[in-house]
């Protein structure tokens, strides 16, 4: 454990640290950022009515598309001269969002990407591989810090050039992988096809920290089989603070959230009503430390689901389940709820099919037509038609019964789908284009 | 005495299949024969190249989806119901062909076909049987 004084803190100690930083969060909040005061002033609530952590339920929640109307610095709460770092979201769909860090803001950042590290069982001897992005896109840099405030080595490669990367985890001895759970398939995939020489279990490779996209347990035992390692899941969203947020430790039963810093709840998220602990609903969080771009219950549309059990890692921070799909990727197709989670897990049981897929949600005569793209890789191709058809087939006989949908399944060639930024675009809806 | 067919994954879309085919013919990779079974969506291209590997390795490297699969090239006579002859014979011996496809130019007078059988083994054997002459690779694709 990297802070055991803070990830193995009873209950009602911790409740006490994240009010007491919770006043503090709000009034920095209020006292700074116009939008803040006018949502609090609205809602009737000044920071100092703060008696319990549940009064937090009384202040009005932070969209995205505040953030996307402050554009750029307009949710900052310190001065420019205190900003050391700023990150911004691809901002493929409005503007994009940009969150500004200070010195501080930094080194609370390495500290739970740190602790992150340390939950997947890394430590200062370990050869961290950094093959996220680096640039505005937050995982880089923030994998980077993280690894290096544990005392490891950083290998700062970023993303892309599979040969590099295998190259270098060969000659470097990287015992560590941090990069999107696709692009350790597409590594893997890589190897499978052009380098028949290559093991990844003659390396010293032995976990990978893998996040920034949703992904399934069959994905997670596609990398650990494929690859010989054990594959954590991190979590983490730029408004928040970038990846550090929660993370899976050697348990992987859940994420734990560092809940010092960061305050979760759970809410319905169509009455946008607390839900209690244990139910599935958005989660919602309020930052406890962050300074340059404090978070007062921002709506990640993330759903998941909170517990507090006593974990075999020795952390008493709550844990949340892997997220298993958005409140706003939720696709209604003809009155059913699909979430493309259902979709990806549906082609990981259609043996040997991997997630490069892309869904194509269209409405062709007032009637929704929903679209599987699928790309072929050598693993699915066959020269004979029939077994080609058949697979197809079998994609869209599971879908009907999995999913209640009938869709469309089109076979495409590989690397015809969108990525972006490493992450694959899962989901095209044409629906809101009319 | 097998030939070793590459085959293709593709999309029906305009360009695809010349875009493979620059591939190949950047590498002089020359191709003998081909024919490509397609659906709506996307089609398998089937060829006989004069060096399949390295038509393999250069398609996968440009990220195309392709495969090699054993078949058998044999000389069918260019008369009337010889095909049909031929065929009858496959099935007496209970052998499935897959598909099948011709080459353009004539050999010793005789038309060549390529087949694809679910087992190409016991096709061999029953072919040898029956007087079918099996076309060496060699004669095929050259050295």
């Amino acid at each position: 454990m990297f802070n055991k004084e803070y990830e193995a803190m009873q209950l009602s100690k911790l409740r006490e640290v994240q009010l007491e930083r919770l006043r503090w969060s709000l009034k920095h909040a209020y006292d700074n950022v116009p939008f803040y005061r006018q949502s609090f002033d609205a809602a009737g609530f000044g920071p100092g009515q703060l008696k319990t952590l549940d009064d937090l339920r009384r202040v009005p929640f932070l969209m995205k598309q505040n953030m996307r109307d402050s554009y750029p610095f307009g949710l900052f709460a310190v001065p420019m001269e205190k900003v050391v770092r700023i990150h911004s979201s691809s901002g493929t769909t409005g503007n994009a969002t940009v969150v500004g860090y200070t010195k501080n803001d930094i080194e609370l950042w390495a500290e739970v990407m740190a602790r992150t590290i340390a939950c997947a069982g890394g430590s200062s001897k370990d050869v961290v591989q950094v093959a996220y992005g680096y640039g505005l896109f937050t995982g880089g840099l923030g994998a980077h810090y993280g690894a290096e405030k544990i005392g490891a080595t950083v290998v700062p490669i970023s993303g892309g050039n599979t040969e590099r990367q295998l190259m270098l985890i060969k000659d470097f001895g990287t015992t560590m992988l941090a990069c999107t759970p696709s692009y350790a398939i597409n590594m893997a995939d890589h190897v499978e096809r052009n380098r028949p020489d290559y093991d990844f279990r003659k390396t010293k490779l032995r976990a990978g920290i893998f996040g920034a996209e949703p992904w399934t347990e069959q994905m997670r035992t596609e990398i650990e089989t494929r690859m010989g390692i054990d594959a954590f899941d991190i979590y983490g969203l730029s408004e928040v603070i970038g990846p550090g947020v929660s993370c899976e430790c050697s348990a992987k039963s859940g994420l734990h959230v560092f809940e010092d810093h960061f305050y979760v709840e759970i809410i319905d998220p169509e009455s946008g009503e607390a839900l209690p602990e244990g139910e599935k609903g958005e989660i919602v969080y309020t930052s406890l430390t962050k300074e340059a771009c404090p978070v007062i219950r921002y709506r990640s549309r993330d759903i998941t689901r909170l517990y507090r059990t006593p974990c075999s890692c020795g952390r008493t921070l709550v844990k949340m389940e892997k997220v298993t799909g958005r409140s706003d990727d939720m696709l209604i197709i003809r009155g059913v709820n699909v979430f493309p989670s259902q979709i990806e897990a549906v082609l990981m049981e259609v043996e040997g099919t991997e997630p490069h897929y892309q869904i194509i949600v269209d409405r062709k005569d007032a009637l929704d037509d929903i679209e599987v793209m699928v790309e072929v890789n050598e693993r699915l191709f066959s020269d004979e038609l029939k077994v080609m058809n058949q697979l197809a087939a079998r994609i869209r006989q599971r879908m009907q019964s999995v999913l209640g949908v009938s869709a469309k399944v089109t076979l495409v060639e590989p690397r015809t789908l969108a990525r972006s930024e490493g992450k694959a675009v899962r989901v095209v809806d044409k629906r809101k284009l009319k | 005495m097998n030939i070793t067919q590459l085959s293709l994954f593709l999309e029906n879309k305009p360009g695809r299949l010349q875009s493979a085919l620059k591939v190949l013919a950047g590498k002089n990779i020359n191709i003998r024969t081909l024919t490509i079974a397609e659906v709506t969506d996307f089609g398998i291209v089937r060829m006989i190249v004069n060096n399949p590997d390295e038509g393999a390795r250069v398609l996968r490297e440009n990220h195309f989806t392709c495969s090699t699969t054993e078949v058998l090239a044999i000389e069918i006579s260019d008369e009337p119901g010889a095909l049909e002859k031929a065929l009858e014979a496959f099935s007496r011996h209970g052998l499935n062909i897959e598909y099948m496809y011709a080459f353009t130019e004539k050999r010793n007078d005789k038309a060549v076909m390529i087949f694809r059988f679910d087992d190409i083994e016991a096709a061999k054997k029953a072919l040898a049987g029956e007087g079918y002459k099996i076309v060496k690779k060699i004669d095929i694709i050259g050295e």
